[in-house]
């Protein structure tokens, strides 16, 4: 059995400390082969970055991990600009750009492309393999036909491709934040208010539906999207890695269960009887995968 | 950011009836036919526009007047008549509206979003359907109510003419 | 100060033909499927059509941009390429694009096509622009509505393309392109589909009280007073609660249209090469009022004078209007 799984970046914003303490656990206790690490969702919170990241690479490259950098999803001003393009110069790891000014700067240099790049097609994927994507994660909403077409296209051309298979869903992002909108105050004027909401911001509707969650300007599903049973079709199809998000939950024990169901030790419902052990905050989705509504979930019968 | 608020414009005025006594239903059903099969016979590209929804079986509220309007704009089996309110038809969509409000939409003079936004137009049911409906009569070049309107020659226009006065008169659009 | 041209919606051949007899500079439309991203029902053109258009149009002096806007998936690319090589065919005098696989399309088959970046690309700093330009020779680019005059001002001077600014119509909250909030709900993709809020799933259910409860799909997400203006059925136009709100509140924005009339001396003065018009599923009675009243503004600019325009709130969602992300960083 093969299949590489991964741990996507952060995108809450969760405290220095959290953060390290979160990374040491992953290095020590976690069978994931590959960590995304960086700031994709608010370049006010990056300081995070600048005075641990070092150590964190470290740290996790000393765990046997293979490091990834991230680049932010949002460049608009002129800080985010010049973020963008000092990230582009990194040459010490491996980056994944979400953002298509990141193409501008790397000029054909080698670099992956996020799930938020709009990658949808096989030309699209071409052309940009062809100036320097190496591997790509395929957008959140892509139904199970249009990954298996992709993942063809990728082996042909010697692409990794990566589907998330565990994490709340990233359904927007705006240039306005949605955290601050809340709190009666301005993106500028924040006061990092994010930060009391390390699994995101809850909004339900007037009927009292669970709905969504608000992660300063990006909006997620409330449900934990989850593929654990889609995972043999996934590989079948060529699909090479697989993505758990980083959540408010025992991520150890998550991504155990993962590396478990990936080398074939669990079967799909076992990987959700033990997914359902953990008591997760949220339901379970994997409605766009069965090219349904997103936040339905099927059984590994209906799979 | 600039906001201006815009209050809702009175929406009572005077009622069509001022102007248009409602003749007994049985006199209504053949006008109202004549000026269904003019307008399907005049515009047949509509019925592409309406796609599946050709089918659909609309009820259009004219709010005070005693009737309400049943469309089924099936080019094979074209029905636009009367009925009594009290034995109103099932439909697929109902669509309610101030009577000259709808005027004005099937005289091309309206905007069914903005009459939606005020909150002057209610739809029921089947949403698709009525969206397909409001796009289809919109590309339908010139005014629909023209079109009905000249079947009846001289006084047919003049009637439009001076409804559309008194829609104007109630400050809509 | 150069002229710049007004770029106006066409849901229908009678749309399009409202908006160059009321002056518009272009117009643009799309093609009946989901190559476009108002792939609604019963709007937009059969190629006949489109050849109807785009020569009633050039008879008038006036330009079609043929927008395939949406995002093909692997497997359907067809679809997107019959699109764009209809479009050189039938003489349109640019294609519309948002995806990266459909722009290298374009530049590789058919190199003397113009071709013009969506909003629905999300491209908001020059750089990302820049990208498009060196890549496959976009001409003009229209930058997420997002963005401050201010903004847009640094962003003109620096790249090597034209730059339009939608000026009116819907008030776009998420970045464009970059949004599936539908497709959670409904199973349809805005990207995928053109779809967004598809009003099969969209149902008014009215109360005794006259108050009306918007759903789409599984979710209710606003209840209208019997008295309240409405907005566009969409999940980001909704209203939800949160722990940090004592009362139900509008969590991304409320019903409101964006108005820029008030600043088109400054985008001119910034070098807006073209205004756009948002509202291809709107009426012809839209396009008509809308169309004329920015046509006599912008002309009133030109020979330096104060722009007036008719009150077009009516017209508008919530029957309210802003300058939204324009005006200052605050709305942010």
């Amino acid at each position: 059995m093969t299949g590489t799984l991964t741990l996507g970046p952060i995108l809450y914003h969760w405290d220095a400390d959290t953060k390290c303490d979160f990374y040491a656990r992953i290095a020590d206790e976690s069978p994931v082969d590959t960590v995304y690490l960086g700031e994709v969702i608010c370049s006010k919170r990056t300081p995070f970055c600048e005075r641990h990241l070092a150590r964190v690479i470290d740290r996790l490259e000393r765990g046997g991990k293979r490091v990834v950098l991230s680049s932010l999803s949002e460049v608009v001003i002129p800080r985010e600009r010049n973020m963008m393009r000092d990230f582009c110069a990194i040459d010490s790891q491996e980056i994944e750009l979400n953002n298509t000014s990141g193409l501008y700067h790397i000029d054909g240099r080698p670099h992956r492309l996020g799930p938020l790049m709009n990658v949808y097609n096989e030309r699209t994927l071409g052309g940009l393999a062809a100036r320097g994507a190496t591997h790509a994660t395929l957008p959140v909403e892509l139904p199970r036909r249009v990954v298996g077409a992709m993942a063809a296209a990728a082996r042909e051309r010697g692409v990794g491709v990566e589907v998330q298979v565990f994490g709340r869903a990233s359904l927007a992002v705006s240039a306005r934040c949605y955290h601050a909108r809340a709190h009666c105050r301005t993106k500028d004027n924040c006061q990092f208010v994010c930060e009391e909401d390390p699994d995101g911001m809850p909004l339900t509707t007037v009927t009292d539906q669970s709905f969504l969650v608000v992660n300063g300007i990006q909006t997620l599903s409330h449900s934990y999207l989850c593929l654990a049973a889609e995972i043999d079709e996934m590989r079948d199809m060529g699909v090479s890695h697989f993505r758990v998000l980083p959540q408010r939950a025992d991520m150890v024990a998550v991504t155990r269960i993962f590396a478990d169901r990936i080398a074939g030790r669990a079967d799909g419902a076992e990987t959700l009887a033990r997914l359902e052990e953990l008591n997760l905050p949220a339901p379970l989705s994997n409605g766009f995968w069965h090219g349904a509504e997103g936040h339905r979930h099927f059984g590994p019968r209906a799979a | 950011m600039t906001e201006i608020a815009h209050g809702k414009p009175d929406a009572t005025g005077a009622g069509p009836l001022r102007f248009l006594p409602p003749p007994p239903l049985f006199l209504l059903q053949p006008i109202l036919a004549r000026v269904a099969r003019r307008v399907a016979g005049l515009h047949p590209s509509l019925f592409d526009r309406l796609g599946p929804h050709r089918t659909a079986c609309f009820v259009i509220d004219p709010r005070g007047l005693p009737f309400v309007l049943l469309l089924v704009p099936d080019p094979e089996n074209l029905v636009f008549r009367a009925e009594p309110r009290r034995r109103e038809p099932q439909s697929d969509a109902r669509i309610a509206g101030n009577f000259f409000d709808l005027l004005a939409l099937v005289d091309g003079n309206s905007d069914g979003d903005a009459l939606f936004f005020s909150r002057d137009l209610d739809i029921t049911g089947n949403t698709e359907a009525v969206v397909c409906l409001r796009n289809a009569l919109d590309d339908v070049e010139g005014s629909i109510a023209e079109d009905a309107a000249g079947l009846f020659g001289a006084p047919g226009r003049a009637i439009l003419a001076a409804l559309r006065r008194a829609g104007d008169r109630r400050g809509g659009s | 100060m150069s002229r710049p041209e007004l770029v106006c919606p066409a849901g229908t051949p009678a749309a399009l033909r409202t908006a160059v007899d009321a002056g518009a500079d272009a117009v643009y439309c799309g093609f009946q499927n989901a190559t476009n991203a108002r792939n609604f029902p019963g709007l937009n053109f059969t190629p006949d059509e489109m050849a109807q258009g785009v020569a009633y149009a050039h008879d008038r002096g006036a330009k079609v941009l043929l927008a395939v806007n949406s995002f093909p998936t692997a497997g359907r690319f067809d679809l997107w390429r019959d699109a764009v090589d209809a479009g050189a065919r039938l003489g349109v005098d640019a294609v519309i694009v948002a995806d990266i696989g459909v722009a290298e399309y374009v530049a590789e088959r058919h190199p003397d096509l113009r071709l013009h970046l969506s909003v629905q690309a999300a491209a908001s700093s020059p750089e990302a622009i820049r990208y498009y330009v060196r890549e496959f020779g976009v001409k003009r680019v229209v930058p997420p509505r997002i963005l401050t005059v201010a903004e847009i001002r640094q962003i003109k001077s620096e790249i090597p393309c034209e730059i339009e600014t939608f000026v009116f119509g819907n008030h776009g909250l998420m970045v464009e392109g970059r949004c599936c909030l539908t497709n959670y709900v409904t199973g349809l993709s805005t990207n995928m589909d053109g779809v967004c809020s598809p009003a099969a799933q969209v149902h008014y259910d009215k109360g005794p009280d006259g108050s009306v409860t918007t759903r789409l799909g599984d979710f209710t997400f606003d209840c209208f007073g019997p008295d309240e203006q409405a907005g566009y059925p969409t999940i980001c136009k909704g209203r939800y609660t949160t722990p940090a709100r004592d009362e139900s509140y509008y969590a991304f924005e409320e019903p409101v249209s964006l108005n820029l009339a008030e600043l088109l001396p400054q985008l001119i003065e910034a070098g807006v090469e073209a205004f756009k018009i948002e509202g291809r599923q709107r009426s012809r009675a839209y396009v008509r009022q809308v169309v004329s009243n920015f046509r006599a503004a912008i002309d009133q600019v030109l020979a330096g004078q104060e722009p007036h325009l008719d009150d077009l709130v009516a017209l508008t969602e919530g029957q309210k209007q802003t300058v939204g992300a324009f005006g200052s960083k605050k709305w942010r």
